[in-house]
């Protein structure tokens, strides 16, 4: 098996391979928090292919699963429920404000040069280290 | 039809995308994140092997006048650098770095959930949802209003 960065490189080509088929194809951007945000607010002739894409991730998940074994398997966080419930509102509530996640900013945005998108990339890389720095040599949080 | 058949695929791919690079697993993500001790450089290289390979097709579908199968592009219009970016993306960032699941690996991993996932997902889309349906144009203004494309 070849070694993690080898990987690491192939799947990322892998999701640049899908969400440039989505843009070329259908003229969509491939950003996950979006295509969520538009299906707790769907608005009409906008929801199926959202559907359909997160029905996908789920099927790839699945059948990743069965031939890698281990691969894709949720783990128990060590952070406390309530940590990990206000994790989980500051993921939501945080995309929809600055219009994007690491897919929608971090490889589609920065893939058009798009100025808004390096910034939201810069903002939340260093908000994300400078909390896990907290988490685990100030309070001592092993996630 | 085609183009939900599309989307489909696309979300297949782009799982397979997250699940072999190791994104799934949050603790790869705090291996990043953590640039002390040992550092792991792999989600770098995810973003970097995912933009190599988009960057192209972005650029085309930005001078292109619609896409293959027709209709038109939904591209984010908004050019401006507004405090609502910096802050949600601020937010974001906290949120992620406190446990290492960002939106698409989190949906992913429903596959084979943890309690502490299924706490996570559900407090995500209740943000999402508090955000969408709230009334926060007096806490954070108004947004911009959308001009011209963003480059």
């Amino acid at each position: 098996m070849a070694g993690s960065f080898t990987w690491a490189l192939a799947g990322g080509g892998l999701i640049g391979l899908s969400a440039s088929s989505l843009l070329v194809l259908t003229g969509r951007v491939a950003g996950i928090s979006g295509i969520v945000g538009g299906l707790v607010e769907p608005k009409q002739g906008a929801i199926a292919w959202r559907a359909a894409f997160l029905v996908g991730l789920l099927a790839g998940g699945a059948a990743l699963s069965r031939l890698v074994p281990g691969a894709v398997t949720a783990r128990a966080s060590g952070l406390p429920p309530v940590a990990v419930a206000l994790a989980g509102l500051l993921v939501g509530f945080g995309t929809q404000l600055g219009g994007g996640c690491t897919s929608g900013h971090g490889v589609c945005g920065l893939s058009r040069l798009s100025k808004r998108s390096f910034v939201a990339v810069l903002s939340f890389m260093s908000a994300a280290a400078l909390t896990t720095f907290v988490t685990h040599h100030v309070v001592g949080w092993r996630p | 039809m085609k183009q939900v058949a599309v989307a489909f695929v696309a979300g297949v791919v782009f799982a397979v995308g997250l699940g072999l690079s190791g994104m799934t697993n949050p603790e790869k993500i705090l291996g990043f994140l953590v640039v002390t001790g040992r550092w792991d450089p792999s989600l770098l290289l995810v973003m970097g092997g995912a933009v190599a390979v988009h960057f192209g097709f972005a650029q085309w579908a930005l001078r292109a006048r619609k896409p293959l199968l027709g209709g038109a592009f939904e591209l984010p219009s908004r050019a401006q650098i507004d405090g609502r970016l910096v802050v949600g993306s601020i937010l974001f960032g906290v949120g992620w770095g406190a446990i290492g699941y960002c939106p698409g690996p989190a949906i992913v991993d429903l596959v084979a959930p943890s309690p502490s996932l299924l706490v996570f997902v559900a407090a995500m889309v209740s943000g999402i949802a508090a955000h969408r349906y709230g009334r926060w144009e007096s806490v954070v203004g108004r947004a911009e209003p959308a001009n011209g494309r963003a480059h």
